[in-house]
């Protein structure tokens, strides 16, 4: 079944258009990488499922109905769960704090301050600092943990690895097989593509504001990716 | 004894400014609006007790909790109607808003109800006091204002600090955006501080005007400026800098007087003029906050 579902989604800020006719279909319980170089459109998107943005043009489906309309307050109450770029923290909540505000879409779910510090106890170690004063990495985790809260049925992770070392991007990602253990449909923007294979069931190939090349991670090769991540003309194989 | 005496009856003074201010620190912190109205909103409490009291006959008590619903209710409506809109518009709409705000309602008092005050007297209560010592008395109303603001005070904080809405009200503080993405409309909790906020005030203007034994439109050019150097003397976004700051500045006021009977205000102004240089971000401001 779909959960998620955009047809030809024109969206941006203001004059600037930054996708254009974007078609996008995510599975229940799929995992979906969008690939793509900076400023291709990948955020963009993200912002216009979780309704931060919303679109010129085109139709958000989300769970079997329409949400175009629908503003951002409202998706979230529907189990759609944005990390958004730059994590947004808190910053004068405690770690504690911030997760309980989480919980405010008030959705019912596997996830709750004992679920999420099991599953992060780095998270758990730091539950009574300020967010403010928390490391890059302990912030990531962090703003994931805060929308896992939510208990959403849609998480989007915007560049979760983003000015973190590698060793902390591991942590972060070795949680995802929890994260996806009861069901949950993720659609992640990583920049690295050895990762985004290892994670992926599905790829997206976002180049210039369009989606170019969509595939099962099993039979896409790198190559294609590569040359749909620059824009080259054809495949190399 | 009489400058002991200047001393505590500053105290006690002060219970009232930070009542007052608590709902200016409030709506600062949570949406950035400097509510220039706010004075005014205090002297509109004041008078809706004292109409209360004086045109419809309601017990002196109850005058009060009719005043901080009545305000609170009209908190909801300016929130909605006014300042969310001019919220959107640009970020010194809100400004412009609440200036006007501050010019309308003493002017339709003024209409309403002339310039002479309108009494709300408080009975044998406003003269009754505690002897401490020769010289020094602690009149009953004043301490009763004092613990109602420690009581607001107290309250606000454990709101804010204890509970989930609390929490919640913290974050959109810090991110108005981002609080959206977790199913929080950030225009109801906007809702919710302006009625705390207008709440709060029109208690304290309710006490004040108990205190002064009555009520005039223009008094809250006066008292605009209690709340605001209130804020400043205790430190922005800090709550018991509010209860410090209005005790600072009530002390200042009172033993002003004991010096001459025409320094109060500016003893007042100096005091806060001495902490914006010496110590900007307030008696228990946190330095500059994000």
């Amino acid at each position: 079944m779909n959960l998620l579902h955009l047809d030809s989604v024109d969206a941006g800020y203001g004059d600037f258009q930054a996708l254009f006719g974007v078609g996008l279909t995510v599975a229940e319980g799929e995992l979906l990488a969008l690939v793509g170089a900076n400023g291709a459109g990948k955020t963009t998107l993200l912002r216009t499922i979780a309704g931060e943005l919303s679109p010129f043009r085109g139709s958000v489906c989300f769970a079997g109905g329409d949400v175009t309309a629908l503003p951002d307050v409202r998706r979230a109450r529907l189990g759609i769960g944005l990390v958004p770029e730059g994590r947004r923290l808190f910053g004068s909540l405690t770690v504690e704090e911030n997760l309980q505000v989480g919980a405010a879409t008030g959705r019912s779910g596997p996830w709750n301050l004992a679920t999420i510090y099991d599953l992060m106890p780095l998270v758990a170690d730091r539950r009574d600092r300020k967010a403010a004063h928390l490391s890059g990495g302990e912030q990531q985790a962090v703003a994931i943990a805060r929308a896992l809260m939510g208990n959403p049925r849609l998480l989007l992770l915007d560049e979760v690895s983003l000015g973190l070392a590698p060793v902390v991007v591991d942590r972060l990602y070795a949680s995802l097989p929890d994260i996806r253990a009861n069901g949950m449909t993720v659609v992640l923007v990583e920049q690295d593509l050895t990762r985004t294979f290892e994670v992926a069931d599905r790829i997206a190939c976002v180049l210039e504001g369009r989606i170019v090349l969509t595939g099962a991670a099993g039979e896409l090769t790198r190559d294609q990716v590569t040359a749909a991540y620059f824009g080259t003309s054809e495949v190399v194989s | 004894m009489n400058w002991v005496n200047a001393l505590v009856q500053g105290i006690l003074l002060g219970g009232i400014f930070a009542m007052a201010a608590s709902g200016l620190s409030l709506m600062f912190g949570v949406m950035r609006i400097a509510n220039l109205a706010h004075g005014d909103l205090m002297i509109l409490g004041g008078y809706v007790a004292a109409a209360c009291a004086t045109y419809f006959g309601v017990p002196v008590w109850l005058t009060a909790v009719v005043s901080t619903v009545a305000l609170g209710a009209l908190g909801f409506a300016v929130q909605r109607l006014l300042l969310d809109r001019a919220m959107r518009v640009g970020e010194f709409t809100p400004l412009m808003v609440t200036f006007g705000l501050s010019v309308i309602i003493p002017n339709a008092l003024t209409q309403m109800f002339s310039n002479d005050a309108v009494p709300l007297g408080i009975g044998a209560l406003g003269t009754a006091s505690i002897d401490l010592a020769p010289g020094l008395a602690i009149g009953w109303f004043p301490l009763l204002t004092l613990v109602a603001s420690v009581f607001v005070l107290t309250g606000l904080h454990l709101f804010l600090y204890r509970t989930q809405y609390g929490r919640i009200t913290r974050a959109t503080s810090d991110d108005s955006r981002t609080v959206r993405l977790i199913g929080v409309d950030n225009r109801r909790v906007y809702a919710l501080t302006t009625v705390i906020a207008l709440g709060t005030v029109a208690l304290a203007g309710t006490l004040y005007t108990m205190r002064q034994g009555g009520v005039t439109p223009f008094e809250g050019q006066l008292t605009v400026l209690f709340a605001f150097e209130t804020v400043i003397i205790g430190g922005l976004g800090s709550l018991w800098g509010t209860l410090a700051g209005g005790v600072a500045l009530g002390i200042a006021q009172s033993v002003g007087a004991q010096l001459s009977p025409d320094l109060p205000l500016l003893a007042g102004h100096v005091v806060f003029l001495l902490v914006l240089v010496f110590r900007p971000q307030g008696l228990f401001g946190k330095g500059v906050t994000a």
